[in-house]
């Protein structure tokens, strides 16, 4: 047999049938469903007169449009509470699984999968939003689909798919001190660009990668998406098996045992082709800032402000010129010179636990600057909100000047009441720095949570010590 | 869904790369539950001065005269040329159902994000990859000639210009046939329900604490 990689494996294992023409009608395991893009599918089912093919294959929650602070009153807003109302009526009325606002278990949808155990190595796993190859990072095939996707899966537990390519990006060498997989993620980025993967499944390789905790490989796949791939991956090891174990929808017993056998396969084989190969030196890589308005427009803390004059290719030119001037920035501004106005830390990229210690640990002992009205701390779920509080960071958050938070989205994407006003700067450890993402009008800047800590504190970007 | 076979329509420029979920569709509009009503507000940020919410009245806002669909012709396009990676971000499908509301039929760009594509062939818009030379020559017609019209067959794969000999595209059998029938792809699937549930049942033997 000739060798595979892992994204060929997880591929062949789902594949129920194929047409002439490649399309292969592909099995998913895990559905994850939230309440923006399902509300549409929900109502298609119904108009069809269709009922879910396996409704143990969903896992529900409302993220993307749930309030961050005091929820014993509901949603105020009554176009986001009609959404979540319906997120919770199509659960009951198809009986599927939900973890409702006030269920302790709520959260991001990327952050509640994996920590329920509901995400496993060489799953298929969809959901209606783009960050799904978040789960990839278990050795599993992970990608977003659009609503009628959604209703597709829900319908028949397949979608109708291409096979991707295969690209492998390799991380080589270990990193310095302070670099984490925020950096990595955004530096594979800046190199291969945010159109770099696509058409491709990512396998994310290489020493630096394996180093990673879990927390810190969902966060690179997390990204993937940002650089064009639909799906990164990692596979699956020790790491990987010791994080998933004893998680509450995990297998038990004799089915743990097979389970486990049967994960050791998940890894690309020696030998296996990809049709790319990217190769990355991680002892370069350094913490991470972007400036523009597309996650490859990266450099690092102390760098400048990139010039488009310098850039050969006109339309990315152009681009950075459109970019500069949404952000209000000069060509040649030292990063560290930028002032924020606010900072957010939390988002599917980085809200887990391992993120809010890095966080923490910059914080510790420390004030907010003065210039910085708005620093928010947003827990990926209502379980590792309960850790970290647990571990006291709550405490060293609040006496440094940050607010804590309910679970949910927030400000990543600012459906919610947590969002910039026009012309304000934020450094952020979301995942998108598009024009207005975070609120009309607002400047974003993608880095780490160690470095939004750094630059709530300093009232600028700045390294961290 | 809606049948693509011939269409004939005006060209308008979006002279940018990246054009993304985000910009064609701000997340305040996300909160519905249905799938029309979109369009007017396509480029939010970009076509109107001032703020917009699903609370607003758009007859009340300011449109920006500078943004390319306020002007006439481009306000009555149905085809839309745009540069790299069009639709990239946000798997929201509410992109595509916006550009549609707009009256969008195809977008044309040397390349687009997986998703977005993916959702575009799902509502009946046409996605058409083509060489940056192309493109370069439709920006150029439309800008010299606003009002600039091409015609798309999606049966011969051809599109046809003043001034230009006609180009070939690129589009899977499967997709194409569903796009000219405009066919459910679900009931499509469920004609092979029996292949699905077979395997299942081969598979949780194999795997069964995927079924547990």
């Amino acid at each position: 047999m000739s060798a595979k990689t892992l994204y060929d494996k997880l591929w062949d294992a789902h594949v129920v049938r194929s047409e002439d023409d490649g399309t292969a009608l592909l099995y998913i395991d895990r559905h994850l469903v939230h309440e923006v893009t399902s509300p549409q599918a929900f109502e298609g089912l119904r108009i069809a007169g269709r009922k879910p093919w396996r409704a143990d294959s969903v896992m529900a929650v409302p993220d993307h449009n749930v309030p961050t602070t005091d929820r014993s009153a509901g949603i105020e807003d009554p176009v986001a509470r009609l959404q979540v109302q319906t997120l919770d009526n199509n659960c009951q009325e198809f009986g599927l699984n939900e973890f409702v606002m006030s269920d302790i278990r709520q959260g991001i949808v990327h952050v509640i999968g994996p920590e329920q155990g509901a995400t496993l190595p060489g799953m298929t796993v969809v959901c209606g939003d783009s960050h799904t190859s978040t789960h990839g990072a278990f050795g599993a095939l992970a990608f977003g689909i659009g609503t009628s996707e959604v209703e597709h899966v829900l319908a028949t537990q397949c979608l109708l798919q291409n096979k991707s390519k295969n690209m492998l990006v390799s991380v080589d060498g270990k990193a310095a001190d302070g670099v984490t997989a925020k950096d990595i993620v955004l530096a594979v980025i800046g190199k291969i660009g945010t159109a770099g993967g696509t058409g491709y499944a990512i396998e994310f390789g290489g020493e630096a990668i394996h180093a990673l905790s879990m927390e810190g490989r969902m966060t690179v796949c997390n990204m993937a998406i940002e650089a064009g791939a639909r799906a990164g991956m990692v596979a699956a090891d020790a790491t990987t098996i010791d994080y998933v174990k004893g998680r509450p929808y995990a297998p038990k017993a004799e089915l743990w045992d097979q389970a486990v056998a049967e994960w050791q396969d998940l890894h690309s084989d020696s030998g296996a082709k990809f049709d790319k190969e990217i190769h990355l030196d991680a002892a370069a890589i350094r913490p991470q800032v972007t400036w523009g308005t597309s996650p490859e427009m990266v450099v690092a803390i102390d760098d400048v402000v990139p010039d488009p004059d310098q850039e050969s290719d006109s339309v990315k030119a152009e681009g950075m010129r459109k970019a500069l001037a949404y952000m209000d920035l000069k060509a040649g501004t030292p990063i560290k010179d930028i002032a924020v106005d606010k900072v957010f830390i939390g988002s599917c990229t980085n809200s887990r636990i391992e993120d809010l210690r890095a966080a923490a640990k910059v914080a510790a002992g420390k004030q907010v600057a003065a210039n910085v009205k708005l620093e928010m701390v947003v827990p990926g779920s209502g379980l590792v909100k309960q850790q970290a509080e647990k571990e006291g960071l709550d405490k060293v958050f609040l006496a440094a000047g940050f607010e804590w938070r309910e679970p949910g989205c927030s400000m990543c994407l600012a459906m919610n009441a947590d969002r910039l006003e026009p012309g304000e700067r934020c450094a952020s450890t979301s995942n998108r720095n598009f024009e207005g993402r975070q609120g009309a009008g607002g400047r974003t800047h993608l880095v780490s949570p160690a470095l939004a800590a750094a630059a709530a504190i300093a009232g600028h970007f700045a390294d961290i010590d | 869904m809606q049948a693509f076979t011939q269409h004939t329509g005006i060209v308008a420029p979006m002279d940018r790369a990246n054009v993304d979920t985000d910009a064609i569709i701000p997340k305040q509009f996300l909160k519905s539950i249905k799938r029309t009503g979109f369009g007017p507000n396509a480029f939010d940020d970009w076509r109107y001065l001032d703020k917009g919410g699903p609370d607003i009245d758009n007859a009340t806002r300011r449109p920006n005269p500078d943004f390319v669909l306020n002007q006439p012709p481009f306000d009555k396009a149905t085809i839309l040329v745009a540069r790299e990676n069009f639709g990239c971000g946000s798997s929201r499908e509410h992109a595509v159902w916006a550009l549609e509301d707009f009256g969008f039929r195809a977008v044309l760009a040397p390349s687009f994000a997986d998703i977005f594509f993916n959702n575009s062939f799902k509502n009946g818009l046409l996605p058409i990859v083509l060489d940056a030379e192309i493109i370069y020559a439709i920006f150029k017609a439309v800008t010299q000639k606003p009002g600039f019209e091409i015609t798309i067959d999606l049966q011969s794969q051809t599109i046809t210009m003043e001034g230009h000999t006609p180009v070939k595209f690129e589009v899977d059998a499967f997709r194409k046939h569903c796009l000219l029938h405009g066919l459910d792809d679900i009931a499509l699937t469920l004609q092979h329900a029996d292949e699905i549930s077979a395997y299942e049942k081969k598979r949780s033997q194999q795997a069964p604490w995927l079924f547990s």
